[in-house]
């Protein structure tokens, strides 16, 4: 039986995913065929979204951007044959911008059903925690120290140091917690592999339970991905009945979060799983040595424990040979908002911002030319086209004053005006601090005003003077790195974009 | 939905009830509570307070503190409109400023007749199919003024 796949990503949903596949099954009813309709996640292609694609013996043949009323015509056309339509790619695996890549983490996602286990296994699936079951604990954590690995939240941090710390931290109970907070504009890698390979994060936690000698998991998973929980929700009821967690030695729970940004923050995250206010915890102590209800605890990224697995399976040293500098392997980078070819990227570090959003983006989606992009969401630095030649990796950002954050990039065109984008920063801030920090919770909101009088014309250099200086109290006295970053889109606004901030006629004093 | 206040909060009473042996219980039991009224009502807080050991400040505390939590019905249809920045790179202010216009809204705000409520959201994570928004929990992508407003007058009233 012919096999057609088509993505039931939220994001492909978003754009008439199911429309496209029930017009697709219906067709073949009308036509009498039998097809066997594989609903997969997606390859993050989303500009062919939906994208419908064949399997033939030379290789999956890929359709797209289609609409419901074109499914007579595609079949009319033989694309089960892999025949030409007006909306072919060719063999998927050949489209440049997926050409270009190194899929590791997501390796799977896109290619095979997400809630089949079978799938899972035949691609791959399941080797990692096989093999960290023959290492054993200390050895498990080695190897994902050998790797290089980073922490894909946002900052950096040695997954294998991390490790090492609670395996070393004395308790009965120790816990592994995920964080599917994915609240920066930009992102969606976490979603991604929620929807398209849930086995693999499921595996990950798995292997970071071995590594710590934690018996229980919990996946904090924002509210705002209704599909990503339920998929989650469906894979873990697999794994439990087919032994892959097995309750006693180790099992998941998935937390459902409740719209608030800051509980992305890993103490805060805590907070709220413990069910009281997502307040941020000052540091020490360390989650790893007292995290969650008090035990030893490893918070990792949602990207950091789906990128366990291919480590433990190909050894660390096959990812540590990836990258640049001290970032090593691979990201997930996701290329949003005006772009041309937006959807996720996943190469080694390294590559410039220039070639992602020009040459593997395509420029933007009006065609204007790119005036700025963010990087590493709301938190994240506006880097203007003359620092395109910036390596995508922790320290090359670092030194540019920005931040690639969870690795994802917006881009603007021509049109946008910095000077607000730089307000909303400040807005964004007062509307999500969580009020334990002065600098955090009135920080901003002097922010706005000051960056309000800026635009009014009043005392322009006195106020921008006024601004910088709240930046820098902003980010040596917040907590966190809400209050503490918000300066970054900021202060990259008035750096690069300085202009923006003079438009408004001089007044000499405040209204 | 429209439950007697008394039937209301034995049946909160039995949601805290079952979320005992949950560690960390509060959110979840609100969260719960929600799911079944639509929001939290005003009698839960003492009820839940008191089925998990807690105070009543403490419960309030954490009601107040989380955007999702409701403590008055929505509308019947919910519209989140994302504001973030991969979304305002496409346009997403202009659309929302029309769509709260057009229906005389403000954010949060729910239409006189109980029809709509249109909410900011701060990313869904649908950010290359931009502008996007969640309508009753369904995430559509590549808005624009005039496929929001088919999505809004689609829905049953």
């Amino acid at each position: 039986m012919t096999r057609v796949f088509i993505p039931a990503d939220a994001g492909a949903r978003a754009v008439g995913a199911e429309e496209v596949a029930r017009a697709v099954a219906a067709e073949a009813a009308a036509r009498g065929l039998a097809l066997d309709i594989v609903r997969t996640g997606s390859r993050g292609l989303y500009w062919l979204e939906p994208l419908v694609e064949v399997e033939t013996p030379a290789g999956r043949l890929g359709y797209g951007p289609l609409a419901p009323d074109e499914i007579p015509g595609l079949f009319a056309a033989g694309f089960l044959e892999g025949r030409p339509h007006a909306r072919s790619v060719g063999f998927v695996e050949e489209i440049p911008f997926l050409a270009c890549q190194r899929r590791i983490t997501f390796a799977r996602c896109g290619m095979t059903d997400p809630l089949s286990l079978a799938d899972y296994r035949a691609h791959g699936g399941l080797k990692g925690l096989s093999r960290a079951r023959s290492l054993g604990p200390a050895a498990t954590v080695e190897e994902v120290a050998r790797s290089g690995l980073r922490g894909r939240g946002g900052a950096g941090f040695p997954t294998g140091i991390k490790w090492r710390t609670a395996a070393a931290a004395p308790g009965e109970r120790k816990f592994i917690v995920c964080n599917a907070d994915e609240g920066d504009s930009g992102t969606y890698s976490d979603r991604m592999i929620m929807e398209g390979d849930p086995f693999a994060l499921i595996e990950g936690m798995a292997i970071a339970a071995l590594a710590v000698g934690a018996r229980q998991g919990y996946v904090y998973i924002r509210s705002e991905y209704p599909q990503a929980i339920a998929i989650l929700q469906r894979a873990l009821a697999i794994a439990r009945a087919e032994k892959l967690l097995s309750t006693g030695s180790f099992d998941i729970e998935i937390r459902v979060g409740a719209g608030a940004y800051v509980c992305g923050e890993e103490t805060s995250l805590l907070e709220s799983l413990e069910g009281k206010r997502g307040e941020v915890r000052a540091k020490p102590p360390l989650p790893a040595h007292k995290g969650l209800f008090g035990c030893p605890t490893v918070i990792n990224n949602l990207i950091t424990l789906a990128s366990i697995p291919p480590i433990l399976a190909d050894g660390g040293e096959a990812y540590a040979a990836l990258g640049f500098g001290r970032s090593r392997g691979t990201i997930p980078i996701q290329l949003t908002g005006n772009v041309r070819h937006g959807g996720l990227v996943e190469v080694p570090f390294g590559v410039t911002l220039g070639a992602l959003v020009e040459e593997i983006g395509g420029g933007t989606a009006s065609g204007r030319p790119v005036r700025a992009v963010q990087v590493g969401g709301p938190l994240g630095a506006y880097f203007p086209p003359a620092l395109f030649d910036t390596p995508f990796e922790y320290e090359s950002f670092a030194e540019r004053a920005g931040l690639i954050g969870h690795g994802g990039i917006v881009v603007f065109d021509d049109r946008v005006d910095m000077a607000r984008q730089a307000r909303f920063a400040m807005e964004f801030c007062a509307h999500e601090s969580c009020g334990k920090c002065t600098p955090c919770r009135i920080g901003s909101e002097r922010g706005m005003a000051v960056i309000d009088r800026i635009l009014a014309g009043v005392e322009p250099a006195k106020n921008l003077a006024l601004l910088r200086e709240l930046c820098e109290t902003m980010r040596y006295g917040s907590l966190c790195a809400l209050g503490g970053f918000t300066p970054y889109p900021v202060e990259s606004a008035l750096d690069h974009f300085g202009e923006d901030f003079s438009r408004a006629p001089q007044k000499s004093v405040a209204a | 939905m429209d439950k007697e206040p008394e039937e209301r909060t034995d049946r909160i009473a039995a949601i805290a009830r079952a979320h005992r042996e949950t560690e960390g219980p509060a959110l979840v039991v609100l969260r719960a509570v929600q799911e079944e009224f639509g929001f939290v009502p005003r009698e839960a807080v003492p009820v839940i307070a008191e089925a998990l050991n807690i105070t009543r400040a403490e419960l309030h505390g954490v009601l107040s503190f989380y955007h999702d939590l409701r403590q008055a019905p929505s509308g019947r249809h919910v519209l989140k409109l994302c504001r973030a920045e991969a979304c305002q790179s496409m346009g997403a202010a202009a659309l929302a400023e029309a769509a709260l216009a057009r229906h005389g809204l403000a954010w949060g705000e729910t239409t006189a007749d109980g029809a709509l409520t249109i909410e900011p959201v701060y990313c869904l994570g649908l950010c290359s199919c931009s502008p996007s928004a969640l309508f009753d929990d369904e995430p559509v992508g590549r808005l624009d003024a005039a496929r929001l407003d088919r999505l809004i007058e689609g829905a049953a009233p």
